[in-house]
């Protein structure tokens, strides 16, 4: 029989989250008792991006999207859409209600404007089915470069590609691979960087999830490009779907012929092995990664030598992450001149982006590079949340800054961040609204440095740790006016005499803020007040006479017993006594207590 | 389950077939302390000597790699593990007072365990679901954009489990 109906569900990690595999149980079961098990095919695929409208399906051939489908939705859509040819509208995407179609996903507002490279796959095959790559062009540009193409043509195509690392630096990519390439020695490696540290990025996990087999194709390609054999893909141990999704796809490599001895019988060996990493940020710097990998305690080294002479275990080493890889094997099918022409002059290519925190469509979007930041924010993003106020996007994670509105307009390129106070970085990119304090969010990414420098040179160790107290003080309403300045004196000093790159950018969010926000430090050391509400000890908190109902619950609950008053009549707070737990205000009913 | 604090002798040969599949796999170390904590919850310090004496490298190593990584463990985790993303796009919607309800409700601090071992509670960074930041999870289950309000109830929810089974 014909499948005349294909059910994509997405398997990544956020829509597992909710209940997706259920979700797909649900589909074979009500297929089951209609009949109509033979006719539809349900589909696992990777992320499909818009996390935020999760769990997604979308049902072929009308391309009908369903958003924040639950699992006890799937009964009417498998008797109305599949049985009936009835669209079930209340679950469609976005305004494809009002306009009474079901609309593609390339239609939607949040697609439309992107560009799908490196996630070409994501949310289009099921990860976990070899053949299903392999009808997507899947290793027809590892065939091509053996069996055409020689090393160094290899090596000249990438760097005529223009490609950059996708992992935060941007160094290019075909220029490492030539390093290691020139090297004499027995042995190289070749390694990929699945170790996604950078809170809030998740694109490297969702290409793992969706698409795992471009990424061994590519880490295959490199291995051809610089005489290497052996490959190790450190991934993080806290993504359990993309380690087994990985693992499965290499397998079925093997069984292929497409990894292992004698590779599409060109007398090319290429293995790899999967190595865990165990939760250490700095272990996605190249050389501590690599040290990781050799079972020791995840510290950087001085470099030179680079990895590309001298890296893993000593031999030549070239590392590149998850979403760099995935841009190779599309390099090779389409032609460096093709992915040449897409971005900007200096950054070729797309760029994949994990947009979240204060926006109205968190997911992932890869766009060419060049697209101006307000485009992704409010095009595809769809803007700020509950009317609030844009006031900055943060994007490199822990080493980036914190770029506000003034500066929305830039295009989004390597260089053009970097002078802005910010950098590429992995592709985290968290909005914040007015309700965030700046000073906080500084503080936030200074703790984050603190707990994960690897303690072995001395500005990151100390120095990170002496920032920190610094803004510590300062949220809490102790903080001078000199201490500004010697923020700015310390984070200096740190960037320039760090060890390596953890340390370097550490400072980089407390240095944007201070550039943009500098009158919210003022406020913070000056008046003593945080603009925003969030620095607990300086808010002050009162009752609103005009909504408090006279309950006495907020009395009542209050530790200190610093609220009185008569019931039914406005209550009072008694600043002397009040601790700032802000009991009294998650107990009231009316909303009658505010802390700013 | 029982108490496997001290561990058994059963779990002991299994670390040893666990030590003798890496023995000879170059940088084997950090496998092995991976699996040995999945069959013990936790590296206690009889662990970490058996290790080192199968694998033949110092114990300062396995202690050194043991305490660098936040995914090893020195003590041991409750029965149902909570873990609270203080990944960025979670703190930026209030994960952080989340943490402290969470904290407050438990009586125990980050990376501690309440006295019955019922729970633990772990901040965690980033697991990757940002799109229903706040998050937390306990054990397996995700409860994704989450109000302090919430909370009680899905620590309720287990201490009911918890009961029911006692």
């Amino acid at each position: 029989m014909i499948i005349r109906a294909h059910i994509l569900v997405c398997g990544g990690t956020g829509c597992v989250a909710s209940k997706s595999n259920e979700i797909m149980a649900q589909f074979e079961k009500h297929a089951l008792a209609n009949g109509i098990e033979k006719e539809i095919k349900v589909v696992k695929t990777g992320c499909f991006g818009l996390c935020e409208k999760g769990p997604i399906v979308v049902i072929y051939p009308e391309g009908a999207t369903y958003s924040k489908v639950s699992p006890d939705d799937v009964k009417e859509i498998v008797e109305e859409h599949l049985l009936k040819g009835r669209i079930v509208k209340r679950l469609l995407l976005g305004d494809a209600e009002a306009q009474d179609v079901a609309r593609s996903l390339d239609n939607v507002g949040f697609f439309s404007r992107q560009l799908r490279i490196a996630l070409r796959n994501c949310g289009v095959i099921n990860p976990e089915v070899i053949d299903e790559y392999i009808a997507r062009d899947g290793y027809a540009a590892l065939a091509k470069v053996l069996t055409k193409m020689t090393p160094q043509e290899v090596i000249a195509e990438m760097k005529k590609s223009g490609l950059r690392g996708r992992g935060g630096a941007g160094f290019p990519t075909g220029m490492k691979w030539e390093f290691a390439a020139v090297q004499k020695a027995d042995q190289k490696y070749v390694c990929c960087n699945a170790d996604e540290g950078d809170p809030g990025a998740f694109m490297d996990r969702s290409v793992l999830e969706g698409d795992p087999h471009s990424v061994i194709e590519a880490m295959a390609i490199a291995g051809y490009a610089i005489g290497s054999n052996q490959g190790y893909v450190y991934v993080r141990a806290e993504y359990p779907i993309a380690v087994q999704r990985l693992r499965l796809a290499m397998d079925q490599a093997r069984e292929y012929g497409l990894l292992g001895r004698n590779i599409l019988e060109t007398g090319f060996d290429f293995d790899l092995e999967i190595r865990l990493g165990a939760g250490a940020f700095v272990c996605g710097e190249e050389t501590a990664l690599m040290t990781s990998i050799e079972g020791k305690r995840g510290e950087p080294r001085p470099r030179p030598p680079f990895p590309a002479v001298k890296g893993l275990w000593d031999k030549p080493t070239i590392l590149n992450n998850v979403e760099t890889y995935a841009n190779v094997p599309v390099i090779f099918n389409k032609g460096a001149e093709w992915f040449a022409s897409i971005g900007t002059e200096k950054s070729k290519g797309t760029k994949v982006f994990a947009v979240g925190g204060k926006i109205n469509n968190t997911g992932l979007v890869e766009i060419p590079m060049g697209t101006p930041l307000r485009e992704v924010i409010y095009d595809i993003g769809g803007g700020i949340p509950n009317g609030k106020k844009f006031k900055a996007v943060q994007t490199g994670g822990p080493s980036g800054g914190c770029i506000p509105m003034e500066h929305i307009d830039i295009p989004i390129e390597y260089e053009s961040l970097v002078a802005i106070g910010s950098m590429m970085g992995s592709g985290g990119m968290i909005v914040m609204d007015e309700d965030n304090c700046m000073v906080d969010i500084a503080k936030f990414f200074l703790e984050f440095t603190v707990d994960e420098s690897c303690g072995k040179c001395p500005p990151c160790r100390i120095g990170t740790k002496r920032m920190h107290e610094i803004l510590e003080r300062i949220t809490q309403g102790k903080g001078e006016l000199a201490d500004l300045e010697k923020l700015e004196t310390l984070a200096n000093s740190i960037k320039q005499s760090a060890l390596c790159g953890l340390g370097q950018t550490a400072p980089n969010p407390v240095l944007s803020t201070l550039r943009y926000f500098r009158e919210e430090y003022l406020a913070h050391v000056v008046d003593k007040k945080c603009p925003a509400g969030v620095c607990k000890s300086m808010m002050t908190y009162t009752i609103i006479a005009d909504k408090c109902k006279g309950c006495s619950l907020c009395a009542k609950k209050c530790p200190t017993s610093a609220i009185s008053g008569e019931i039914k009549k406005p209550y009072l707070i008694d600043q002397s006594k009040c601790i700032k737990c802000g009991v009294c205000m998650d107990s009231c009913k009316f909303a009658a207590i505010t802390n700013r | 389950m029982g108490c496997s604090c001290c561990g058994t002798d059963k779990m002991a040969q299994e670390l040893d077939r666990i030590i003798a599949k890496h023995k000879d796999t170059r940088g084997g170390l950090i496998p092995v302390l991976h699996e040995a904590q999945e069959l013990y919850g936790y590296l206690p310090m009889s662990v970490q000597k058996q290790v080192a004496e199968g694998l033949g490298v110092a114990l300062a190593d396995v202690y050194g790699v043991v305490t660098f990584y936040t995914q090893f463990s020195l003590n041991p985790k409750g029965k149902y593990k909570v873990s609270v993303c203080l990944g960025t796009a979670c703190y930026v919607k209030g994960s952080g007072p989340i943490f402290d309800k969470i904290s407050s409700i438990l009586k125990i601090k980050n990376g501690e365990c309440t006295p019955d071992m019922t729970f633990s509670l772990d901040a965690c960074r980033c697991i990757g679901a940002c799109g229903l930041a706040p998050v937390i999870m306990v054990n397996e289950d995700v409860y994704g954009r989450l109000t302090v309000d919430e909370i009680p109830a899905i620590l309720d929810k287990y201490r009911k489990m918890e009961a029911g089974i006692a």
